[in-house]
């Protein structure tokens, strides 16, 4: 009668667990993938160590501090390696409700994954998926602070060399009117020649004629 | 009556001696890296790719020698001899073609107001390439954190960054949507770097030149060797440069090879003149024609290289990336043992599965995805696209990518902003020759309220639909006209001012004969090459009826194409027109101003 027992016990359990069953999920796991040559081997005693975590997820959960190792079970173990798992409640007649234990796994989520040296693409739960990490934001973005600095020195530069420009231009200004004081001087002790200074004759003031140049080039062929 | 002056006379008013360049090499790297710009990175390859990878390089080279050569000599010896800006240059020639002088510098604005926006997206790019991990590298997280932005998912994260994050763009040109702060701050950076390098003129943009021009081929050569030990480089080199010689039987690859020499050298714009004005008089500039022209064109060819290679290396990690998913869609699907299935035994594998289990298999088999290298290497992009997407792609996938992104970034900053330093000299020579302005301004005065107007109007490419106003004067704001004034220009040099004469004269300053060749080149053969050359553009624009452009549909996360409205035709035609009109309307107005002071002058007698 016992042993009848038992082998109703564990059908009813092996109900529970099957692929698709309600509030059953599939893992899968890229255990070589993700550590090439140190890859471990998928054995009946990793499966314990999930089963563990599992089990340590829920105790996380309010009202379910009670959840032993022998309440997750797995089923369907391929070559892949997946298989599905469900977590039933102490009666062992029921599952608990997907959304439970989704809400345990998402939270635990990375020290499953380091236990296993996985992460959140090599070891797979689907149909729950994984709360992806939020890129840093500094509260200064930093291209600012290095546009900032590129700038500041930019407009440095620019007002040295403005500096630089106008006081070069006031120095030959000063130095333009002590010659022309000198040349008024020469100026007026030159009476003997009739020709004019280059320097003094404004350049500016006239105009010189484009067309009329061109002519007289052509004109005076060597 | 001109008293004193001798038979090499002067044009001009010049009371002081024109200041000069402090060394020859100053005035041979301001060339270099006003010619070497960003067309040489990211154009050259692309037409390699199109036009039959190594057999391109045989037009190429034709094209250089017969049209790119003669031209550049043309403008060198043009501004040597004349000693002035573009303007004051060929009113010299003859009055009635100081028309083409205007156009020159009206050009050169124009490249100016949108070149220097590219600058911007350099800057932008290079400051947020300082994060660890590179911004363009991931997508962001959608509200609920589960996945990823939606637009980011259907195109790729490279992409993102640059259409939304960097660019915003909006979904057509008819909706402007407002100035974005972020480019426009880094648009006022890079015009205020311009505008710090071309302040005291050749004095400062000698100097640096000798940065701009050496330091990019620095990074090229990083690059190069970088490039070129990435696993997968090579498929790229061998593809690309696999001759196709029946690509030179096809007309567009000449005429291609032709466009490319021409606008490559930065004929047209008046800043080879300006740069060359400042040249002593008995500079040997044959010498540097050549120089400057076979360092231009090297410089595409080992761009070239370093591009392919990059493409080499996106395309076998696109492939195996490819491969690697086909591979882990079927692991799942058979729940096959993890690591069984390679890229070695991937056939037999899909072959025994389809047998073994058909009816999972045909379930699976539309998903798989047909991983082939060669439409991986087929991409073939140009423009910023290649620049700020493609590149990008590759370099998220290095190590020490913000290295390599640093270093790229900064490269195409120097390569710009020495094009632009030629341009803006390009504009500022003339304003600063003539009496008029430069009696009232001083020189600091003058480039600042140039790079101001130009930044203010450069805000407009700033706003969202900015970079299809971009794509506009990229495409039409220069290529017409400058074809109109370098045909002008050698037919002015040629015929109007006298061949004979312009060689004599030539051979009085620098102490060298004109060769037979140039003289062959400058009458007859460049002239005839430009006129097919714009009759071939104007057909083609005619043919294709009307014109259309790229726009970003956030929605399906790719570009899709659109027609022009009607007003952006409209700034279309005012672009070509408002330089190539310059032309008869000075020579119109000079003509006309000759005949009232004739007729005074006649009333008077």
């Amino acid at each position: 009668m016992l042993w009848l027992l038992f082998f109703l016990v564990t059908v009813i359990r092996a109900e529970l667990c099957q692929p698709d069953a309600e509030n059953a999920f599939k893992v899968r796991l890229s255990i070589r993938t993700a550590l090439g040559d140190k890859a471990y081997v998928w054995d009946t005693n990793e499966e314990y160590l999930f089963r563990a975590m599992v089990a340590f997820s829920m105790r996380k959960v309010p009202n379910r501090e009670t959840t032993e190792i022998s309440h997750v079970l797995l089923c369907n173990v391929t070559q892949r390696v997946s298989f599905w798992f469900v977590v039933t409640d102490p009666s062992k007649n029921h599952t608990l409700p997907a959304n439970e234990v989704q809400s345990a796994i998402r939270m635990n989520r990375n020290r499953i994954n380091n236990v296993f040296f996985l992460n959140d693409q090599t070891l797979e739960f689907l149909k729950i998926p994984s709360t992806l990490a939020p890129p840093m934001d500094p509260s200064v973005p930093i291209w600012i602070i290095i546009f900032g600095v590129i700038f500041c020195i930019v407009i440095v530069a620019t007002t040295l060399l403005i500096l630089s420009g106008i006081r070069q231009r006031r120095r030959e200004n000063k130095g333009s009117s002590e010659v022309d004081d000198i040349e008024d001087k020469l100026e007026n002790m030159d009476t003997i020649t009739n020709s004019t200074r280059c320097d003094s004759l404004d350049m500016k003031g006239g105009h010189i004629n484009d067309v009329f140049m061109t002519e007289d080039e052509r004109l005076t062929p060597l | 009556m001109r008293l004193g002056n001798n038979a090499s006379s002067r044009p001009g008013p010049e009371e002081k001696a024109r200041e000069q360049w402090d060394h020859p090499l100053q005035f041979v790297f301001a060339c270099i890296s006003y010619a070497v710009g960003l067309g040489n990175v990211w154009r050259f390859p692309y037409l390699c790719q199109m036009y039959g990878g190594g057999s391109f390089l045989v037009p190429y080279l034709i094209m250089l020698i017969v049209e790119g050569m003669p031209l550049l000599y043309l403008e060198l010896a043009v501004g040597q001899r004349m000693r002035q800006g573009s303007i004051g240059a060929w009113r010299t020639i003859s009055p009635y073609l100081g028309g083409v002088g205007v156009a020159s510098v009206v050009v050169s604005f124009f490249l100016g107001m949108y070149y220097n926006v590219v600058n911007t997206w350099g800057f932008w790019y290079l400051f947020h390439s300082f994060q660890d991990p590179l911004p363009w590298s991931v997508c962001p997280l959608n509200g609920n954190r589960t996945g990823y932005d939606e637009e980011c998912e259907k195109a790729s994260s490279t992409q993102y960054f640059w259409y939304r994050k960097t660019l915003n763009i909006s979904p057509s040109i008819q909706e402007s949507g407002a100035v974005q702060w972020e480019p426009a701050l880094c648009l006022v950076l890079a015009w205020m770097m311009v505008y710090l390098c071309i302040l005291r003129g050749p004095e400062t943009t000698g100097k640096v030149a000798y940065i701009t021009a050496l330091v990019p081929y620095g990074v090229l050569i990083i690059y190069l060797v970088r490039g070129l030990t990435l696993h997968g480089a090579t498929n790229g080199l061998l593809y690309m440069f696999t001759p196709k010689v029946e690509e030179l039987a096809n007309p567009r690859a000449w005429i291609n090879a032709a466009t490319q020499v021409f606008f490559s050298l930065g004929l047209g714009f008046g800043s080879l003149i300006a740069l060359a004005s400042y040249n002593e008089p008995s500079n040997n500039c044959q010498r540097h024609t050549i120089v400057v022209s076979l360092i231009n064109s090297a410089t595409s060819i080992f761009a070239s290289v370093v591009t392919f290679s990059i493409y080499g290396f996106k395309a076998t990690f696109n492939y195996e990336d490819c491969l690697n998913k086909v591979i882990l869609l079927l692991t799942n699907s058979f729940d096959l043992e993890d690591g069984f299935l390679t890229a070695s035994n991937l056939e037999q594998v899909k072959g025994y599965l389809a047998s073994t289990y058909p009816s999972k298999y045909s379930e699976v088999f539309p998903l798989l995805e047909n991983c082939s290298l060669e439409s991986e290497l087929d991409t073939a992009v140009q423009g910023t696209g290649l620049a700020f997407i493609v590149y990008t792609e590759a370099i998220k996938s290095m190590d020490v990518s913000q290295l390599w992104s640093v270093l790229y970034f900064f490269m195409l900053l120097l390569l710009g902003v020495g094009s632009m330093l030629g341009n803006m000299m390009g504009i500022l020579t003339p304003l600063t020759d003539s009496e008029v302005i430069s009696s009232h301004l001083p020189k600091e005065a003058i480039s600042g309220l140039l790079c101001l107007v130009n930044c203010a109007i450069g805000l407009l490419f700033t706003m969202e639909a900015g970079s299809y106003w971009f794509d506009i004067f990229n495409d039409y704001a220069a290529t017409l006209s400058l074809l109109l004034i370098v045909l002008v220009e050698a037919i002015a040099v040629c015929y109007v001012y006298g061949l004979r004469r312009f060689g004599a004269e030539l051979e009085a300053m620098t102490g060298r004969a004109l060769n037979w060749y140039w003289k062959v080149m400058w009458a007859f053969v460049s002239p005839l090459l430009i006129i097919s050359l714009f009759l071939f553009y104007l057909a083609d624009y005619i043919l294709s009826g009307t014109l259309q452009y790229q726009a970003w549909d956030a929605t399906q996360g790719q570009l899709v194409t659109k027609d022009y409205p009607a007003y952006a035709l409209a700034i279309i035609g005012l672009l070509v027109a408002s330089s190539t009109m310059c032309i008869p309307l000075v020579a119109l107005g000079t003509f006309v101003m000759h005949q009232c002071t004739k007729g005074d002058g006649a009333s008077k007698a």
